[in-house]
């Protein structure tokens, strides 16, 4: 039961918002020494796990093209663009976005997405500059939601459409833990399929709050301008 | 075989050669312990080839990654100053490149996504995968991003080849250390298993569950799952847990439900867990990171009024169509 401390040391250092490769790091620590490791196998232990879990770092090699072309002015290419379809505001791109990520998520194409290979360079720049289209230069409160926003109708596409497809890691994690543990022959196809109602459940809400999104930036562009006329007086 | 293998060690160079430039840049007030972090985490992709296939031991680099733990503790790496085009030169370069600037950016996704769907099918002529299986997406992101580097290197023409390599590093350092942030996690999630957190956790949820009480088994074992996603940050890690807690023994078991709809479903509920947590960081911190976000947490924001309303709809799912 004491090993529930190394649970309790990252709640902790997250609350303190100490730095988290350090609460990473203890918490690790602490696991190991109260689950009664030895410190070579917790170090082998830390080794191992940074070893085989190195491909979650490989989006670093999307950075070179990225800066290149951002350096060639992509993001005012992006803004410029959109600026000639009148009909995008910053939550209807961002909702169409997650229908798209959603769907391709559903078809297995899980790479078509991502931060640093859509949002960074694509879709953030497309939804600011539908914002600056209304709202002219934006504050640091729109553009902060703007960013937050960008970065969820990612996240939220990915999580609910990629269940639906057959061979992700997810789906074969439950067929073969529950097939190896309990003795089931589990279908991944019906896996699948019961992961669609929640992933329409997924699109109407997070949809719905992105159209509302127009609205949020509304009242906060409002805001701003009062304040700043505020501060002019 | 294309080996994933390459591809880590496409890394480590890429990690090494920003050390390197760190190291010269003398506008970077913390240039020496920025160049060792990056060096370090260069040399440690390399290395980990030999740990996973077992010809070097991985104390070794356990030392390392702590050793990175704790010079990012120490505020490393730092920025140098940016040395790119201004915003006045980028509308310039705009105009003169138009929508082609658009070309290497969607070379990535179409090159990846092709690799994921078709080559990773495609067997040589000796009956061996063309791509090593199960890594497929890692590979075809690899040389999408060459290829994509390619095509920016031809159209744009740089004046230094090593100019998307000073881009790169422009974007690195916004990220700084939570770039590998992700990769701590997924380690402390083997530590945690080693450890016995997981067992600990399926005795405590043990007295939470009144007998006999099929909705509450089924939020248990739903908020459960959303719960420890969230302290783990990951739902993979949460789902054997609560499912030898929760799931198996009284959801299927006693209540009789359908296995592949309490399972699926109990897995789409950690999900709205991952949506809340600083934990799930490659979800979550970097995104915020890459977006040059002042609030680090700003992506969570975004997402917990949808998770909530999310883990309603898996609980009344789960509980109107597994039983």
């Amino acid at each position: 039961m004491w090993v529930l401390l190394a649970i309790a040391v990252v709640v902790v250092g997250f609350a303190l918002r100490l730095n988290s490769m350090l609460v990473v790091t203890a918490a690790g620590i602490v696991a190991g020494l109260i689950g009664g490791l030895s410190p070579v196998k917790i170090l082998n232990a830390f080794g191992d796990g940074f070893a085989s879990s190195r491909s979650v770092t490989v989006f670093i090699v999307t950075l070179p093209v990225i800066g290149l072309i951002e350096r060639y002015g992509l993001q005012h290419q992006a803004r410029k663009l959109i600026s000639k379809l009148t009909f995008a505001t910053t939550g209807r791109l961002l909702a169409i976005y997650l229908l798209i990520r959603q769907g391709t998520a559903a078809l297995g194409l899980t790479s078509i997405g991502g931060p640093a290979q859509a949002v960074r360079p694509l879709i953030h720049p497309m939804a600011a500059g539908a914002a600056e289209r209304r709202y002219g230069k934006l504050p640091e409160k729109l553009q902060e939601k703007i960013k937050g926003f960008a970065a969820s109708a990612d996240t939220v596409g990915l999580f609910f459409g990629e269940d639906i497809f057959v061979a992700i890691g997810s789906i074969l994690l439950i067929t073969g833990f529950v097939d190896a543990t309990y003795g089931l022959q589990l279908e991944a196809i019906d896996i699948a399929l019961w992961a669609i109602p929640t992933g329409i459940c997924a699109l109407l809400i997070h949809g719905a709050r992105l159209l509302y999104l127009d609205r949020q930036l509304d009242n906060l562009a409002r805001e701003a301008r009062a304040e700043a006329k505020e501060t002019v007086k | 075989m294309i080996k994933v293998e390459w591809f880590y060690w496409l890394c480590g160079i890429f990690f090494v050669l920003i050390a390197l430039q760190v190291l010269n840049d003398r506008s970077n007030p913390k240039r020496i312990g920025s160049a060792a972090f990056w060096g370090i985490l260069g040399l440690s992709f390399g290395y980990g080839t030999f740990v996973v296939n077992k010809t070097a031991p991985s104390w070794i680099l356990g030392i390392a990654v702590i050793g990175l733990a704790v010079l990012a503790g120490c505020g490393f790496p730092g920025k140098g100053q940016e040395r790119t085009t201004t915003p006045a030169e980028r509308v310039k370069f705009a105009d003169r490149f138009g929508n082609k600037l658009f070309l290497p950016a969607l070379v990535i996704p179409v090159v990846a996504a092709l690799f994921g769907a078709w080559l990773a099918k495609v067997k040589l002529g000796d009956g061996t995968p063309l791509l090593q299986s199960g890594s497929a997406t890692i590979i075809g992101l690899g040389v999408a991003s060459l290829l994509a580097l390619a095509v920016g290197v031809a159209l744009l023409r740089p004046r230094s080849p090593a100019v998307p390599l000073h881009e790169g590093r422009r974007l690195l350092e916004h990220i700084g250390w939570a770039a590998i942030l992700p990769q701590m996690l997924a380690t402390l999630g083997l530590l945690f298993n080693a450890s016995g957190v997981g067992k600990a956790v399926g005795r405590v949820t043990d007295h939470l569950v009144p007998k006999g009480s099929l909705i509450a088994a089924v939020a248990l074992y739903c908020i459960g799952m959303a719960v420890f996603t969230i302290i783990m940050g990951n739902a993979f890690a949460a789902f054997p847990v609560m499912t030898a807690a929760v799931g198996w023994p009284l959801l299927v078991q006693q209540f009789d439900g359908t296995p592949a709809v309490v399972f699926a479903i109990g897995m789409l509920a950690g999900f709205c867990g991952t949506l809340c947590t600083p934990m799930a960081a490659n979800f979550n911190i970097v995104p915020a990171a890459l977006l040059e976000m002042k609030d680090q947490y700003g992506p969570i924001k975004a997402q917990i009024p949808t998770a909530i309303p999310l883990l309603g709809c898996n609980i009344a799912i789960m509980y109107f169509f597994a039983f």
